[in-house]
């Protein structure tokens, strides 16, 4: 009993040591501390300072890692050419909304004066509204929901919004006549997913492209598909829409072949990058389609750069996220170059500059050329129509 | 026929639950605890087959074999450093270590091996048995998980029963002080406990993965909590009634998702949950106890 005793005390009083850390940490801007910001090589000049939020750790890293690492390789560019200097800072939100707003608070903190958001959409929504009432302006790499830039003048997206998608799909579908007899899985507790099905299946009913078979599954749930499956081929479906990520369907896929059953498959951007999971077999993916913004085995210049800078440093290939992160951190630079603004302005004076500069650039990036964004916040850009032709994409068109 | 593909999908899905709540419900049975850790070992003994199938190209087996021994390893280290210490205190101090070695595991997994999706490639491969002219499929991996299950299940009924240390490990459970008394070396009872349960866990991850193939950091943790549902479903602590417990959950979700509703299938396991336990607080196949008073 004395033993436990001593062990908790010890315990308490190392905890306190922390808790010291951990209020000192807080206050002086350069701190590196415990963040993901501390591996940047420190500025020359005054630069700008990025914070943006996004899951690092936890089920959905892929996502948050892939667009920090984005963004440092372009915050490295953009430094080493001299001009505009930026100061990029990662706070990890484990895909949770509160736990965004702590990190974007440690961000304000820290001294951000242009933000990233947060890049998947239900921190996003919860980390917009405060983009908002403090006036920092925001480009979210990949966070799609409609409710992130919904009523907010100054937060603006880099992807495409899940209308825009859900609605583009339908449109494809029918102007190729791809499927007479659609059936869709979607996830049911992701606002990415239902979003993009609740505009498909509007857009749909407008055009008279028959839905036969319409089921979902939730995070508890993913990994059984064959009841979906039964019900899409019993019910005759020629094509599946799947507004899902790409790890569901490469489940899907596979389950499909067990069963003997092959429809046709169109995904979404959440798709993307399904060639790169490690190991997978890429004979399943065949002939799947699907609309994405980018594309890593694309062959012109500024792609293969990115795509061979990003494998060196992180030895991943590059998904949609990584690119989103990249594009955000160059539309910055031209919007701020536009704008003539400096970084000794307050947060407060670059987004009024910022918001009236978004709407008139026309940006190249490696997810679209000549993208332009509305007063609204969403941007406009043509998505590419993909299908999986022997384990790469090819364009459809 | 759709009722019978229906039936071999909830059995598929069932037995990967039961082959976990064994795991749970042998470690509840007998340290009386609850390893919440258990779902993340299971998740190492996957990254460690498929590390060593895909990137040190080691057959099958080999895999299999050597994520046993890391599994057998990790769980006997986690008892030592993580449980053991705890043994005299409250249960509530010991459940919650165990969920922070869960989030230690899962984080250390992250590390190791990065936060990107990877594939397992199933160690029987993806086929399938057809009956009724090719309109009812049998995935082959389905029918190994179960006879690997029901093998389980009878080997350690077998062991708990007949053995010397299996004798030892029902001692323990009874009374830990009663069975030191008595000669019984009750720490290395535990380990050995923590070492077959590991063990498990780590076929139980291969299967599991051979079945549903992708792999992330955090795949232990649903998995591991529908399992202990399972487990808790049969009765926590009976060895027939995890597997009774899984498999009936497994049929339960499916047919849930295939008559009533996808939306609702979760909704529905609990429902049952819920009234199996106001009926029969010790699970279906529990043992009731006696309030010694």
């Amino acid at each position: 009993m004395k033993k436990m005793m001593s062990i908790l005390l010890a315990l308490a009083l190392s905890l306190g040591l922390l808790a010291g850390c951990g209020g000192g940490n807080g206050t002086p801007p350069q701190s590196g501390g415990d963040s993901s910001g501390g591996e940047e090589a420190a500025p020359k000049a005054a630069a700008f300072k990025l914070g943006g939020t996004g899951p690092l750790t936890g089920g959905a890293a892929v996502y948050g890692t892939a667009a920090k690492n984005g963004a440092q390789i372009a915050v490295d560019e953009i430094n080493a050419l001299g001009g505009i200097q930026f100061e990029l800072r990662y706070e990890d939100d484990e895909h949770d909304a509160e736990k965004a707003v702590n990190a974007y608070n440690k961000l304000k903190d820290w001294g951000m004066q242009l933000s990233l958001g947060s890049v998947t959409s239900t921190p996003a929504v919860a980390t917009s509204v405060k983009n908002f009432e403090d006036r920092i302006f925001a480009l979210t790499p990949s966070a799609s929901a409609i409710a992130v830039v919904e009523g907010k003048d100054n937060v603006f997206q880099m992807c495409f919004t899940d209308p825009n998608q859900g609605s583009a799909s339908a449109q494809y579908i029918f102007d190729k006549g791809l499927g007479t007899k659609i059936g869709i899985i979607y996830k049911n507790d992701d606002v990415y997913s239902k979003g993009i099905y609740n505009t498909f299946v509007s857009k749909a009913g407008e055009l008279g492209l028959d839905i036969v078979s319409t089921t979902t599954f939730t995070e508890d749930s993913k990994t059984d598909f064959s009841v979906q499956l039964t019900d899409a081929k019993n019910k005759g479906a020629d094509l599946i829409f799947l507004p899902i990520y790409n790890e569901p369907a490469s489940l899907i896929f596979q389950q499909a072949r067990t069963m003997g059953y092959s429809p046709l498959y169109f995904g979404v951007d959440g798709m993307d990058g399904i060639l790169t999971l490690e190991n997978f077999d890429t004979s399943l993916a065949e002939g799947v389609m699907l609309l994405t913004p980018f594309n890593a085995d694309a062959t012109d210049e500024r792609t293969t750069s990115f795509v061979q800078k990003y494998k060196e440093l992180y030895s991943e290939t590059p998904n949609q996220f990584a690119a989103d992160g990249y594009d955000c951190v160059y539309a910055y630079k031209e919007a701020l170059e536009a704008a003539g603004c400096t970084p000794d302005m307050s947060a407060a004076d670059l987004c009024q500059k910022l918001m009236g500069a978004f709407t008139t650039l026309s940006f190249d990036g490696l997810t679209g050329d000549g993208m332009t964004w509305g007063a609204t916040g969403e941007v406009t850009k043509s998505p590419k129509g993909m299908v999986i032709k022997d384990g790469v994409y090819a364009g459809m068109d | 026929m759709t009722f019978l593909s229906y039936l071999v999908s909830g059995l598929s899905l069932g037995s990967v639950y039961a082959i976990i709540a064994l795991g749970y419900t042998m470690v509840y049975g007998i340290a009386k605890m609850l390893n919440f850790a258990h779902g993340d070992v299971i998740m190492v003994g996957a990254y460690v087959c498929f590390t060593a199938a895909t990137r040190w190209h080691l057959p099958t087996l080999v895999g299999v074999l050597l994520s046993m021994v890391v599994c057998t390893a990790l769980g006997v280290v986690i008892e030592r450093l993580a449980y053991k210490p705890l043994r005299s205190a409250p249960s509530l101090a010991v459940l919650i270590t165990a969920i922070g070695v869960s989030y230690f595991l899962q984080n250390t997994a992250l590390l190791v091996w990065g936060s990107n999706y990877k594939v397992f490639t199933s160690i029987v491969g993806d086929g399938s048995v057809k009956l009724f002219g090719g309109r009812l499929s049998i995935p082959v991996i389905a029918i190994v998980t179960v006879v690997a299950c029901v093998i389980i299940m009878i080997a350690l009924t077998w062991f708990t029963g007949s053995t010397k240390m299996g004798k030892a490990m029902r001692a323990c459970s009874e009374d830990k002080g009663a069975a030191q008394l008595m000669g019984i070396n009750v720490d290395l009872t535990i380990s050995v406990t923590f070492a077959i349960g590991s063990a498990l866990a780590a076929v139980a991850g291969v299967l599991l993965c051979s079945a549903y193939s992708t792999m992330t950091p955090t795949m232990g943790s649903m998995p591991g909590i529908k399992a202990f549902t399972a487990a808790v479903f049969g009765g926590i602590g009976s060895i027939p009634g995890a597997m009774l417990g899984g498999i009936l959950l497994g049929i339960i979700e499916i047919f849930g998702k295939g008559y009533v509703s996808t939306q609702l299938s979760d909704a529905i396991v609990f429902a049952v949950l819920i009234i199996v336990l106001l009926v029969k607080p010790a699970g279906l196949l529990g043992k009731p106890t006696n309030e010694k008073v």
